[in-house]
């Protein structure tokens, strides 16, 4: 097998508060090869964006990593910032979720495009500027005629073909898009991610692709990660794992997905736990139906499916590190309303 | 769980219309340039809500789906006389709300509530629960005492399902989660048990997980209250799973309108059958096709000519309206798929092509200078033959070199109106009898 593009390997993200360090991502392993686009999901508060960010070298200050995080075969955690910031564009690309926000009234288009070159490939020139960054819009599917205006002519949906573009043109290896089309309309949305498909096949660029939706995750990625309370519960083939959820956490929420299709309306009660103090064992006991007496005590180890997902849920084994009458239901009060996200 | 609710009323006769709305518009006058200030005349109007017309039964949910820019929630807010309607008319129980002094409407607001979309932003946070949910009670001077005043927050919160009441009385709602918040909305605009609720995307600021949370509360308040719901969304699929009835809009009009079981098995605007296209679907079993329409939604303030609708419809053809900035758009949406050497090329040859965009019927595409009127035509006939798919040519009659122009004669377009099929209302010329009987 060729060598991911970007691998974590027991990742931790802290931030320091008031009450304490807050685990924000808590031991994540993962693997994203070329060409390859890994779907990120959770509830809000799950730590997604926080891996997203962290991946980018975007953590806020107060907040620390451990773990092995390598891009390419080198290590990122532990990188002195300004050797980071020089990755950032060239080799690790992000795209925000707000398009709206991210571009400059005051600068046009083409501005925008040779301030980001003028920076990570000095040598361009002011022609071979222009031929890079209208080829990186033709791809996106905005003309040349409209290299020279400024970012209020154009929609919504443009401006994040735009953004897009503006990520491309360095042709990073890795992308992380966070929540690239929640601000969209439908059938915009629809658009950005046949558009993302494409540039997947085009440019090979590896991408983490962070949202909430299970739809988009099964229309544009070829694998997911089902992220809960910090920590990966299942990852696999986005097929399989949508067709056969493993983790009692991944079938809820695909349950709790209202799609065109749903006859009966389903929901996860609760809500995601504190991160400052998550419960003990497994973190999704107290929510979770199948919950056994094992999940309150230890916490459930990974393991590897047969159909190749990997998931950690005490249902799946192994079995024999489970004590005895660890099988058995766990009791307990219902969750009201009061306690729900 | 509860699955959905059988309509109450399956006749309808004129006592079990809540609400009748007719040719209802609303529109924002555009503040002209300087010189337009200087001269008086004004800068046009931007038709946010542009000639709607529908009954509301008492007892059902209208869902307003549409994309952003589409009206929906102008609408929405028009009914409760939160924003001035410029036209048509708004009746219920006996009173015209179009024109209403808010004076009269005020007593009126009782029955008719609103929940908006953001519940982070809807309430004060400096009001704790208590005050804020009993603050209609108070401005309506529904209440004598404090404890009655309280016995009705308490009953308002245990119906949204905050209880025990004590944990949240006091609580901000900085102290609340997302679905809590939400429900603390639905408590407030149902604490004066009003007799409408328009929901303007109640669920759509809030998780997956908590979406269904919201539509079930909405259900159990209908049935506790007997409430009529409008649900204004950009969501087919809370939608088909919420309303009785649908209205579909874009750019300010309903294009198709009816139940929506019919609305969801055989969609006819071509619209509704794109929005339908785009629900992204978690199943990997299920097959979904994907003809995503190019483009997105037009300028209110400069409508589209015939049906708004034609310049993304795939199904497009000769009386749809085609004009001057959809060749505009289809020149430019070409020369994303040109190399930079036939780009360059063919974009030379046209002079400025932002003077399509306000003109119809014959238009003038100027070559560029140095360049001759027949070049230009002999380009676009080019263009037209490589691509006979394109809906736009159908609209085109004839591409003829002027001077240093080509002209481009496009062919007249009607805007279609509402028809009737069966029970549904369908705005498009693929269902109009007058056109399809007399093929162009």
């Amino acid at each position: 097998m060729t060598e991911p593009v970007l691998a974590a390997d027991d990742l931790r993200v802290w931030y320091g508060t008031e009450r304490g360090p807050v685990r924000a991502v808590d031991g994540v392993s993962f693997a994203v090869y070329e060409g390859e686009t890994l779907g990120l999901v959770g509830e809000s508060g799950c730590g997604k964006s926080t891996l997203g960010r962290a991946i980018l070298g975007l953590l806020p200050r107060g907040s620390a990593m451990d773990g092995s995080l390598r891009f390419k075969g080198s290590e990122l955690v532990g990188l002195p910032r300004k050797e980071l910031e020089g990755l950032r564009g060239p080799e690790l690309g992000l795209v925000f979720q707000e398009p709206m926000t991210r571009l400059n009234p005051l600068m046009r288009v083409s501005e925008h495009f040779e301030e980001t070159l003028k920076i990570h490939e000095p040598g361009l020139g002011k022609k071979g500027m222009r031929e890079r960054a209208v080829e990186a819009l033709r791809h996106v599917g905005i003309p040349p005629s409209r290299y020279d205006n400024y970012p209020h002519e154009f929609s919504g949906g443009m401006r994040q073909r735009i953004m897009i573009a503006l990520t491309l043109v360095l042709h990073p290896a890795f992308m992380v898009a966070d929540e690239p089309t929640t601000a969209l309309d439908v059938l915009v949305e629809a658009q950005i991610l046949r558009l993302l498909g494409d540039l997947r096949q085009n440019f090979r660029t590896a991408m983490l692709l962070i949202t909430h939706n299970l739809g988009i995750v099964a229309e544009a990625c070829d694998r997911v990660a089902v992220m809960y309370a910090g920590r990966i519960v299942e990852i696999g083939d986005a097929r399989e794992v949508f067709a056969e959820p493993k983790h009692p956490y991944t079938r809820e929420l695909l349950a709790s997905t209202i799609s065109l299709h749903t006859t009966d309306l389903h929901s996860i009660p609760g809500a995601p736990p504190d991160l400052a103090d998550p419960p003990s064992g497994c973190r999704f006991h107290l929510r979770c139906p199948d919950a056994m007496r094992v999940c309150v005590e230890k916490a459930p180890v990974p393991v590897r499916l047969e159909t190749g997902q990997r998931t950690e849920c005490w249902l799946h084994g192994p079995h024999d590190q489970v004590p005895a009458n660890g099988t058995e239901p766990l009791e307990r009060e219902a969750i009201s309303v009061a306690d729900e996200a | 769980m509860p699955t959905k609710l059988e309509p109450e009323t399956p006749e309808v006769g004129a006592d079990d219309l809540l609400m009748d709305v007719r040719d209802l518009e609303v529109h924002f006058a555009l503040r002209g340039g300087a010189l337009s200030r200087f001269t008086g005349r004004g800068g046009g109007a931007v038709r946010a809500v542009d000639g709607v017309s529908f009954g509301l039964r008492r007892g059902e949910v209208l869902g307003l789906v549409g994309e952003s820019g589409s009206g929906k929630t102008t609408l929405g807010r028009a009914l409760l006389g939160l924003v001035p309607a410029t036209g048509g008319s708004i009746g219920y129980a006996g009173h015209e709300l179009v024109g209403m002094s808010e004076h009269n409407l005020r007593p009126l607001r009782r029955e008719l509530q609103m929940a908006f979309q953001d519940p982070h932003a809807s309430l004060n946070p400096a009001m704790d629960l208590q005050t804020a949910i009993g603050h209609p009670l108070r401005i309506h001077k529904m209440v004598r005492t404090d404890t009655e005043l309280r016995e009705r927050v308490v009953t308002a919160l245990e119906r949204v399902g905050l209880a025990p009441v004590e944990r949240f009385m006091d609580k901000y709602p900085a102290d609340l989660s997302g679905g809590q918040k939400q429900r603390a909305v639905f408590a407030r605009a149902t604490i004066m048990e009003p007799k409408l609720v328009v929901a303007d995307e109640p669920a759509s600021m809030l998780d997956m997980s908590v979406r269904a949370k919201v539509i079930e509360l909405m259900q159990d308040l209908r049935r506790e209250l007997g409430l009529t719901y409008v649900y204004i969304t950009h969501d087919l699929a809370t939608a088909k799973f919420f309303c009785d009835r649908i209205a579909i809009m874009y750019l300010g009009r309903i294009v198709e309108l009816g139940p929506t079981e019919e609305i969801f098995a055989n969609p006819r605007h071509p619209y509704t059958r794109s929005l339908l296209a785009a629900v992204p679907e978690p199943d990997p079993r299920v097959e979904v096709s994907r003809e995503v329409p190019r483009g997105e939604v037009p300028d209110a303030a400069i409508r589209p000519a015939g049906c708004s609708f034609h310049p993304r419809c795939p199904k497009a053809f000769e009386v749809c309206g085609w004009e001057g900035r959809d060749l505009r758009a289809l020149l430019e949406e070409r020369w994303t798929t040109l190399t930079e050497d036939d780009y360059l090329a063919e974009s030379s040859l046209f002079a400025d092509l932002t003077a399509l965009d306000g003109q119809r019927g014959t238009v003038q595409v100027a070559a560029a200078s140095g360049h001759m009127g027949e070049e230009v035509a002999a380009r676009l006939t080019r263009i037209r033959d490589s691509d006979t798919d394109e809906p736009l040519w159908r609209g085109v009659a004839d591409i003829r070199a002027k001077g240093g122009h080509a002209e481009v004669a496009f062919r007249d377009g009607t805007d279609p109106g509402l028809t009737l099929i069966g029970d549904v209302e369908v705005a498009c010329h693929l269902h109009d009898p007058a056109i399809q009987e007399a093929p162009a």
